[in-house]
């Protein structure tokens, strides 16, 4: 039997998916990366291992995300690519008609326009976090509200309040005015959710056209609140997909199939990886007035890849 | 005297030419860096934009270093940067510096101004006009040769077989056009900087996207402040052509002329709103109307005039069909974010590119 694996190393998650050769999802993992995106891949890499079938091959491996250059020298990988290939990738294979997608994770946010399954434009938060998963989460964590419950509550509201969405500062000092005012946490809630997609729409979204079907996947995909919301300010129906939090790790294994189907072979380093010991160090060179941050991966005490640098000086000596 | 000036690209070679050979002595800031920026954020306003602080920085390291006299150029159009001459005067004054400052205006707008600022510099240095008309045809010289070997690395980048080896040869272009002295030197080591860049190992067989880049005129020209946008794209094997060069004689062999950029825009922006906006909206149908597979357009975080150019980008890019990706520039020194919208547009570019020859979507990456 045969699978393909992808790994999505992003600031809050680390997510892990096997799909099979038919590009079925066999196994998905959604674990939380906490700052550590070698210690996360190691233990995706250890726990996905345990639930695949024995007699399992994978025949490719492809990563992204945030730390998809660090991981995929990490396990191999067959091809690097950037989440909004990867996110287009999945979305399109999932609704093979999907006109536009809303992707909301831990750190950016971002709408992807495809026509005829070609992505035609696409656009990414620029400077400010106000409407992504991180401030939902430090939010919630805020109101003492478990994540999970979020969404549920805010569907729960009957006069939501107006929260000033365009900056997290702003929106924060704003829900606190409204709750010492006495609003209910609900209204407070469902207040944040329509201000988030509002920014979203209007920074985000800004001038582009969009034309249904709509998939909305991401973290944030699973917030109910967040999703009545879109379907308020769209006037139209919104896609989850059944795998929505891991879809930029499905896009990566898609992509390594098609990869390796031209390479003929995978770079693959097995599930061993786990055990293996990785390192990062860092240390700023002092050759110029750039003084570039330049990081060592090593496994094992031998240097696997150096980055960082901007002249190249490092980037080679690596070989 | 020793005279300081913007440091932007590697026009800071003409300039040091110019000045050397005026009987001064030239002050090259320090390249951009951390350093720059930390000073420069230090003190200056919170709200300027990133031009304003890395030229702030720039002028304390210059002058930390014995700088006398700061050279620059005004603002053109209703733009915050018309008054930055001013206004860093004023702050590095009451940082308590000791030195001149010159802001040049526009020849046209200000003759008298400009012609008797250029009399003190020469006076100073004790040189006629004759002789400052000899080397100011110099410094074009060196400034034409420097702007034409820069095209050429930009075409030839992303044909090389080697990663990172046409920016490496660059540089000894850059070097050796930086020794040149008399005007035939200086032609003889722009004449060996095309063959030397014409060398470098290639695979002409591929066939590099086309992307023009557009926006305000420091972004542009200066790679520390743009996360080495150009290098980065040549490494992936895009072709950037660049609108902005400062010698009008380099724009006879670019695309875009400036009357042509304004006679393009007219249908979406008729009229001067202040730095380059007007040039980043005609330059951007120029370029769709070119052939080109898509356009960049570089700003600096808060600059007005390339907000509104960003405004009218959606429609252009409708109308005729061509990708525009917006980049906002500020003091981050992180590039991983650029680097993936970078890599996410040229992906972009290729499905359409392939999509038009072969009728194939997303399946086919």
């Amino acid at each position: 039997m045969h699978g393909y694996l992808g790994i999505d190393v992003g600031s809050v998650s680390t997510n892990v998916v096997v799909i099979d050769a038919d590009r079925e999802v066999l196994q998905a993992l959604y674990i939380r990366t906490k700052g550590q995106p070698i210690q996360a891949v190691k233990k995706g890499l250890a726990e996905i291992a345990g639930l695949l079938p024995a007699d399992l091959v994978i025949r490719g491996v492809g990563t992204t995300g945030s730390a998809r250059r660090l991981s995929g020298v990490m396990v191999g990988a067959d091809i690097v690519k950037n989440e909004i290939t990867a996110h287009a990738i999945a979305a399109s294979h999932v609704v093979p008609q999907a006109q536009t997608i809303l992707e909301i994770g831990g750190q950016d946010s971002k709408i992807i326009l495809l026509r005829h399954g070609v992505v035609t434009d696409f656009a990414m938060n620029t400077v400010c976090a106000a409407g992504t998963g991180s401030f939902l989460d430090q939010q919630a964590s805020r109101l003492n509200i478990p994540i999970e419950e979020f969404g549920g509550m805010a569907l729960r509201s009957k006069t939501p309040v107006r929260i000033a969405g365009r900056c997290s500062v702003f929106a924060e000092s704003d829900m606190i005015h409204k709750q010492q005012m006495g609003h209910n946490t609900e209204d407070i809630i469902a207040g944040l959710c329509e201000a988030l997609v509002r920014n979203y729409l209007n920074n985000v979204g800004k001038g582009k056209e969009i034309l249904a079907p709509v998939v909305f996947q991401g973290g944030v995909a699973a917030n109910l609140g967040i999703r009545a919301a879109f379907e308020q300010a769209l006037g139209m129906e919104i896609i989850v997909p059944r795998h929505f939090n891991v879809m930029g790790a499905i896009g990566a294994a898609l992509l390594s199939r098609e990869e390796v189907k031209h390479k003929g072979h995978t770079g693959f380093k097995g599930f061993a990886v786990s055990d293996m010991d990785y390192r990062a160090t860092s240390f700023e060179c002092q050759g110029c007035s750039n003084l570039c941050e330049v990081i060592n991966i090593s496994v094992d005490n031998q240097l696997l890849a150096r980055w960082g640098d901007r002249c190249g000086k490092w980037e080679t000596l690596a070989g | 005297m020793k005279i300081t000036f913007p440091y932007m690209g590697t026009s800071h070679i003409a300039f040091k030419h110019l000045f050397n050979h005026l009987g001064h002595e030239a002050l090259v800031p320090p390249p951009p860096s951390k350093r720059t920026l930390t000073y420069g954020t230090q003190h200056a306003p919170e709200f300027a934009c990133i031009p304003f602080k890395v030229l702030l920085g720039s002028y304390i390291e210059a002058l930390e270093q014995g700088a006398e006299l700061i050279i620059t150029s005004g603002g053109r159009g209703p733009c915050r940067a018309g008054i930055y001459g001013m206004l860093h005067e004023r702050i590095l004054k009451s940082l308590g510096y000791k030195f001149e400052m010159m802001v040049f205006e526009s020849i046209f707008r200000e003759p008298l101004g400009f012609f008797s600022k250029v009399r003190r510099v020469l006076k100073a240095g004790r040189v006629s006009w004759p002789r400052f008309i000899k080397v100011y045809k110099d410094a074009w010289v060196k400034l034409c040769a420097l702007d034409e070997t820069e095209i050429l690395s930009h075409e030839v980048r992303p044909y090389e077989l080697n990663r990172g080896e046409t920016t490496k040869v660059f540089k000894q272009c850059l070097e050796s056009i930086d020794r040149a002295q008399t005007r035939e030197e200086i032609r003889e080591a722009g004449s060996i900087a095309r063959k030397l860049l014409k060398a470098v190992p290639q695979d002409r067989s591929r066939r590099p996207l086309r992307i023009g880049i557009i926006g305000e005129i420091y972004v542009v020209l200066e790679p520390f402040i743009n996360l080495d946008v150009e290098k980065t794209l040549g490494e992936m094997g895009v072709h950037t052509q660049r609108s902005i060069y400062l010698t009008d004689w380099t724009r006879e062999n670019t695309l875009v002329k400036d009357e042509d950029a304004k006679a393009a825009a007219r249908p979406y922006l008729d009229q001067l709103i202040g730095g380059h906006a007007l040039n980043s909206v005609g330059e951007t149908v120029l370029y769709a109307k070119n052939g080109y597979d898509g356009v960049i357009q570089l700003a600096p975080f808060t600059c007005i005039p390339e907000i509104v150019a960003k405004s009218l980008m959606p429609k252009i890019s409708r109308d005729l069909g061509i990708p525009v990706l917006t980049v906002f520039l500020d003091e981050q020194t992180g590039k991983a974010g650029l680097q993936t919208r970078l890599e996410a547009f040229v992906d972009l570019l290729r499905q359409k590119r392939r999509w038009k020859e072969e009728g194939t979507g997303c399946t086919a990456i």
